[in-house]
């Protein structure tokens, strides 16, 4: 968990559980990307991974969503940083 | 984000992992947290806060929202075999209710624990009974749960 991030955030088109038979290309065409990616998540259904750069106590870190694999996840999601909800 | 990071010991002692989402850079998250929201937590934001700044996650999510470009209020949890067991997805301007969040936690885990035999009734609350679903419950659940107790 505690890597350097590397680039932007992106879907690497697996879901959590089921790795994929190859490794997700490093840059990947965005129109693809969002057209396999769209609204993939849905109640009852698995998780899709994504990787993503982050901070987290003092430090900017690299999370793979799919390392949590076989513990209870909360993913939550908010409009940003310095609103007031 | 302040509430659920005020609460995270509660999560922790259920074994849950949290990951936070939105389109700020991890720079502008590191910001928010030095000088915010250590002042609302002690010790400041104890989870990962991911910068999803082209909304790649919250469009596979179903989140993204294209007009704005930020992510609406979308809260999944997702159990140990991957699975996206709940979601609520509410807009901007109304915040989520934690407690809310720990009671689904919770009514799963039990559910999961028992493999499948336990369901927890509409408005369970841990320690409160849970129902058996088979034959003998089938007509009855008069006699077990009523929606006004």
């Amino acid at each position: 968990m505690e890597e350097k991030p590397q680039g932007c955030a992106r879907v690497t088109r697996a879901v959590l559980g089921e790795e994929r038979a190859e490794a997700p290309a490093v840059t990947q065409p965005v129109q693809e990307t969002d057209k396999e990616a769209r609204m993939a998540a849905r109640v009852g259904g698995k998780a899709p991974d994504f990787t993503a750069p982050a901070y987290h106590r003092g430090a900017f870190t690299s999370v793979q969503l799919s390392k949590s694999f076989g513990k209870w996840i909360l993913l939550c999601f908010y409009p940003g940083d310095f609103t007031f909800v | 984000m302040s509430a659920v990071a005020d609460k995270y010991k509660e999560l922790q002692q259920l074994g849950v992992e949290v990951f936070s989402v939105s389109v700020d850079s991890h720079f502008v998250h590191k910001m928010w947290n030095d000088h915010e929201l250590t002042k609302m937590v002690e010790g400041g934001v104890p989870f990962h806060m991911l910068a999803d700044q082209a909304g790649h996650i919250g469009r596979a999510y179903g989140v993204y929202d294209e007009g704005q470009g930020i992510e609406l209020r979308g809260r999944f949890i997702i159990d140990p075999d991957g699975v996206i067991q709940a979601m609520e997805v509410l807009t901007p301007p109304v915040g989520r209710k934690f407690a809310e969040t720990v009671r689904q936690i919770r009514a799963f885990q039990l559910v999961r624990a028992s493999k499948g035999t336990e369901a927890t009734p509409a408005g369970w609350m841990p320690g409160e009974a849970v129902l058996k679903p088979g034959p003998d419950l089938v007509g009855n659940v008069w006699k077990v749960w009523k929606p006004h107790e």
